[in-house]
Parts: C-alpha cells; sequence; structure tokens
C-alpha cells in the first residue's frame, strides 16, 4: 500500500516537472536566446553578414524590427532563410530588390535551421550595440600610462646617476685644491715625479718597445680580419617595411603555415614575396585587429592603420566591399639576399629535401620584425651540407644512387655533401 | 685635468665605433658588381615597364607552358555549370590523399579545419567566422563547384589559383570530396 502512494507521488513529481519543463521550452522558444543565436550567427550567418558592417551580405542589426518596416514580417524572414532563390522566383519585391542591391549573389539556403533557431538569431540581431566598455579603455589608458611610467622612471634613476657622479668628480677636485692649499700654507714642497719621465724610460727599453709594437699589430690585424670578414655579410639586417607586416602575429599566434603566403617556395626558385591578393584572402574579412592583438609596443589603432595601408595599396573599398581598381605596388625591402654568383633554389630544398623554413630563417614566428637570422655565407651553406642527412625516405628518386653511394663510402646514411652537395658547380655557374 | 679630457675623447671615439652597428640599412659589399645583378631580379624595380616593377601581368590571352585554361567563367551560371558537369580530369590512380591532405592543410585548413568541419584554427580564434561544413545541405558541393571556387573563390573565400597549380587543385578538390564524405559518415 505504502508503495504504491510513494509511486503516484513519484509519477505526480514527474508531471509536474515535465509541464514545468515545457512551459520554460515555450517561453525561451518565444522570445529567443541571444546567446545561442550568437553561436548560430557565428557559424552560420557570419561569414557573409555582420552585425553593423556590410560584407558580402547586408548588416543584420535589428533586421527584424527594419523589415516590418517595409511591411515584412517574421514569416518572410524564415522563408528566406531557408529558401532565398524560391522567394526570388516568386516574384517577391523586396527580395528582388535586394537581390539586384547585392550583385545578384543569392544567399546560401539554409533548410536546416529550425523556428527556434531563427528565433534565436534574430534575438542575437536585436540586441543592442554594446558601447566600448568606459573601464576597458580607462585600463588601457592606465596600463600605457604605467608604460610610460616605467620610462620615466629609468630616465630620472639615469639622470640622477650622472648628477652624482658629477658631484663626486667635482668634489674630488675640490680636495684636492684645498690639499694643495693646505700644503702651500704649511710650506711642504709637492714633489713632482722624479728622474726620468715614464714614457722616455719606455722609448728608451728597445724590446718594451718591440713588444709593444709587434702586441699592436697583432692586435690590429685581428680586428682588420674581423672587419674584413664581415664585409658583404648581412646578418642581423632588419629594415623598416613599407608595411609593419608582423610575421608574429600570422605566422606565430594564428598558425598560418609559411607556405600559404609564400607559395612558390614549395614549387620554384624564389620563396616569393605574396601579391596582395594573398592578404586578401584573410584581410577581406578581417579589417580590424582584436583587442587582445595590440602590444605595449604597437597599439590596435596602428595595426588597424597598417591594414588601411594594405587596402590603399590593392584598391579595396572596405565600406562599398569592392575593389577600387586603383592599386599602387608595395616597395618591401628584400632582406635576405643572395650575392649575383651564388644559385639557390628554394623548391629543392623545401619540397625535395624538406628543410624546415626554420633551418634558414630562424624563428621567424616569434619576429615581430622580421630580420635575417643566418648569415648566409657560404661558409655557413657548406657546414650545413656536411652535416644534413639526405631523406631518402618515400622518395624513390634517390634509392639506387643512395644504396651505391653508402655502398661506396661505407655510411648507413649519406650526408648532402656525399651527394656532391660540395662540388663548386652546384651553386656556382 | 688634461688627462680627463684626454679620457672623454678616448671614450667618444670608442662608443660612437661602437654606435655604428646599424641594423636599419644593408651592409658594405667587396665588389657590389659581383653582387648586384645585371638581369632583372624578381620583384625588382626597374624603368623597362610603365609601372616600374619587374614582375610583370602575362599578356591578355597567353597561356603558360604546361597549364591548361579553364574555361567555365566566374559567374554564377558558371558556378552551377562547374557543380553539374565539371568533373576532376585525374582518374583514381593518379589522386595521391596525402599530397592533397598537406596542400589542404597549408591553404585550406586554416580556416575550414583539418577534417573540413569549418572549424579551423582562425575561426576558433574568432578571427574569420561562418565557415561552413563541407556536408553543409544547402550547398550540397561536388568536385566541379570546389575546383570552380579554388579557382575564383566565392563570397568571403579568395582565389586560390596563384598558390595552387592545375594538378594540385584537382588533388585538394578530390581530397576535400573525400573530408565531405567522412563528414557525412
Amino acid at each position: 500500500m505504502k508503495q504504491v502512494i510513494h509511486r503516484k507521488f513519484s509519477k505526480n513529481i514527474f508531471r509536474l516537472a515535465i509541464v514545468i519543463l515545457l512551459a520554460f521550452t515555450t517561453s525561451i522558444s518565444a522570445q529567443g536566446d541571444p546567446a545561442k543565436g550568437k553561436a548560430l550567427f557565428n557559424s552560420n550567418c557570419a561569414a557573409c553578414h555582420q552585425l553593423d558592417k556590410k560584407m558580402t551580405g547586408p548588416a543584420l542589426r535589428d533586421i527584424e524590427s527594419r523589415l516590418s518596416e517595409e511591411g515584412l514580417d517574421k514569416e518572410w524572414i524564415h522563408s528566406w532563410v531557408r529558401n532565398s532563390s524560391g522567394l526570388i522566383k516568386s516574384g517577391d519585391d523586396y527580395a528582388n530588390k535586394i537581390f539586384n542591391e547585392y550583385n545578384n549573389v543569392p544567399m546560401t539556403a539554409f533548410p536546416q535551421l529550425s523556428d527556434e533557431d531563427l528565433d534565436n538569431i534574430l534575438a542575437y540581431t536585436a540586441e543592442k550595440k554594446a558601447e566600448p566598455a568606459p573601464e576597458a579603455a580607462a585600463a588601457a589608458g592606465a596600463a600605457k600610462a604605467s608604460g610610460e611610467g616605467d620610462g620615466i622612471s629609468n630616465k630620472i634613476i639615469l639622470g640622477a646617476l650622472v648628477v652624482l657622479f658629477g658631484l663626486l668628480a667635482m668634489a674630488l677636485i675640490l680636495v684636492r685644491q684645498t690639499l694643495n692649499r693646505f700644503a702651500e700654507a704649511k710650506g711642504v714642497d709637492v714633489k713632482e715625479s722624479s728622474g726620468l719621465p715614464l714614457w722616455k724610460a719606455f722609448v728608451q727599453n728597445q724590446f718594451l718597445v718591440l713588444v709593444t709594437v709587434v702586441f699592436f699589430l697583432l692586435v690590429g690585424a685581428y680586428y682588420a680580419y674581423g672587419f674584413m670578414m664581415q664585409v658583404g655579410v648581412d646578418q642581423g639586417y632588419q629594415p623598416v617595411q613599407p608595411i609593419h607586416y608582423s610575421h608574429k602575429i600570422h605566422a606565430g599566434d594564428n598558425g598560418i603555415d609559411c607556405k600559404y603566403c609564400h607559395s612558390s617556395a614549395r614549387v620554384s626558385k624564389t620563396s616569393g614575396i605574396p601579391s596582395l591578393n594573398v592578404c586578401m584572402n584573410c584581410h577581406k574579412s578581417i579589417y580590424e585587429v582584436a583587442e587582445s592583438t595590440a602590444t605595449p609596443e604597437h597599439s590596435k589603432e596602428f595595426y588597424d592603420g597598417e591594414i588601411q595601408k594594405l587596402y590603399k595599396a590593392v584598391g579595396w573599398d572596405d565600406t562599398e566591399q569592392k575593389y577600387t581598381g586603383e592599386s599602387q605596388p608595395v616597395k618591401w625591402v628584400r632582406i635576405h639576399n643572395l650575392p649575383d654568383f651564388v644559385y639557390f633554389n628554394h623548391s629543392q630544398h623545401v619540397t625535395v629535401a624538406g628543410v624546415e623554413c626554420q633551418t634558414c630563417h630562424g624563428p621567424v614566428e616569434e619576429m615581430e620584425v622580421m630580420y635575417q637570422h643566418a648569415p648566409l655565407t657560404m661558409g655557413w651553406c657548406i657546414n650545413c651540407h656536411r652535416e644534413t642527412n639526405v631523406k631518402v625516405k618515400d622518395n624513390d628518386y634517390y634509392t639506387k644512387i643512395h644504396e651505391e653511394l653508402s655502398k661506396k663510402y661505407g655510411v648507413e646514411e649519406l650526408t648532402a655533401a656525399q651527394m656532391g652537395a660540395l662540388e663548386c658547380g652546384k651553386c656556382h655557374y | 685635468m688634461k688627462s680627463l679630457i684626454k679620457i672623454f675623447a678616448i671614450a667618444v671615439v670608442l662608443i660612437s665605433a661602437v654606435s655604428c652597428q646599424e641594423n636599419g640599412r644593408p651592409n658594405y659589399q667587396f665588389m657590389p658588381n659581383m653582387y648586384e645583378s645585371v638581369g632583372y631580379e624578381t620583384y625588382s624595380e626597374t624603368a623597362a615597364f610603365r609601372n616600374g616593377v619587374e614582375a610583370q601581368l602575362p599578356a591578355d590571352g597567353a597561356i603558360a607552358r604546361g597549364h591548361m585554361p579553364f574555361t567555365i567563367p566566374n559567374t554564377l551560371e558558371g558556378y552551377d555549370e562547374a557543380k553539374q558537369n565539371l568533373m576532376n580530369p585525374l582518374d583514381s590512380t593518379l589522386i595521391d590523399f596525402n599530397k592533397g591532405k598537406e596542400l589542404f592543410d597549408i591553404y585550406c585548413g586554416i580556416c575550414h579545419g583539418t577534417k573540413g568541419d569549418g572549424q579551423g584554427t582562425l575561426v576558433k580564434r574568432e578571427k574569420i567566422l561562418g565557415v561552413p561544413k563541407y556536408d553543409d545541405a544547402g550547398r550540397n558541393i561536388t568536385v566541379g563547384s570546389v575546383y570552380h571556387t579554388i579557382y575564383y573563390g566565392k563570397n568571403a573565400m579568395g582565389s586560390y589559383k596563384n598558390q595552387l597549380l592545375d594538378e594540385e587543385r584537382w588533388q585538394v578538390s578530390a581530397y576535400v570530396m573525400k573530408l565531405k564524405a567522412d563528414l557525412e559518415k
């Protein structure tokens, strides 16, 4: 008996729970959940739409209320999203107007979005535009100020040190003067240095002169050699580029492969300066950097300005979302320059040998400003050829020659040098 | 007092010698006429052409050696035509999914994700949003439409025809269809 009551009781609770749950879900579907809508918007709509900016398609902030002013209800939006081309073909005026306004690019149909999904998305688009939080701005300002504060305090410390040393020097001079005066007053004769001056004694000792001359000759030769050897070597060369392009942000933080932009390194002699349309593959969508991209050295405004420089060079009108046709070449400064008498082929090293870009170009993914990492001297090339084993795995081209040569040299793995990479004619002809 | 001036002079000389280390400009060269090319260097400036750059576009209608012209136009009708009729000229023995994957991961995976699910690094970091999945029902991509999109770009996506050769584009297209099939499983 008791058991039965208990079961009934639990059943009642279950029913109640279902009723509450249903009521709750209906209330959600009626209003729409902006948070869910944001996720849906970002995965489905954001390729072509933004809230406040014209992209491939129109800006969508408050689209529901704006369309209701045109006399179009939610049903119209639903049928447009699920099948816009059907709506256009049915002869709907507003649908055709929008279609023509946006260069006859049809919107992809989204039949998979349910009524609830669409309500969520509309709830997201109806959200008020978030004003840039004054706290964040203030915090940024404070950070900036404290950064400046550091610079100032450093300068103050340095200045104080200079003043201190100046005072010390003054004090020493004054002490000397007073002592001299005391000596005069007491009648003590301050002895000038007796006998031969030091330099005369030195000149008279011929052996000492010879040793000193030899010493200076050797030191001179050492420095002359060092100076001559670095002529023509541009290691560390770090010119200012016309557009501040940060390899750190692109290749490091965002993990874009080197060969995405330098695609010709795979297949040709030169690694290539990417043409600006490669930049525009991403920067058509990315017209400003995120707040988190800004660093103490370079502000968000600075980076945004650099993107504007790109738009100007490539002739992209960001508000109209189309090319103006007025482009101008960017005068990038070439950093890695081999002399004319050396032949170097990128594809041979990148594709055939499978050498990582960083082996020669250094930690590019950490460079805010690009510089030359390697000396690019002949000794440096030769050294690598001597030490690097040829990758013959999965490369039938080398199998036979590798077998024969490894038998000849009696080694397991051949180095590039043993394959003939030290021969003059490989690089100089 | 005199020695103080001498020490100061030596310090000035030494400091000026050290501060000559300048990374903003290239170093001296022994024999510049052996270093600098007489012929045009890749991407160099030149007065030979009106716009002053060495890199010139090919003449209109020129077909580079080893390349086949792509006749389907960059229009919506062209896209539909490619979607329905364009087939992969590579047969199954020539399609190399390893090569396709390697190229896909470099050029496409950064946005589309290495699995083709629209979750590439740039999407996860919220730099570029709304990248579709390959099994998206509304788009229903085919190998021809993939090739057309790689060749001309579509909406926010740019053209990749100068980063991939003809054959490589087909390898990538074939790999995209493999990813689509994997996603639909």
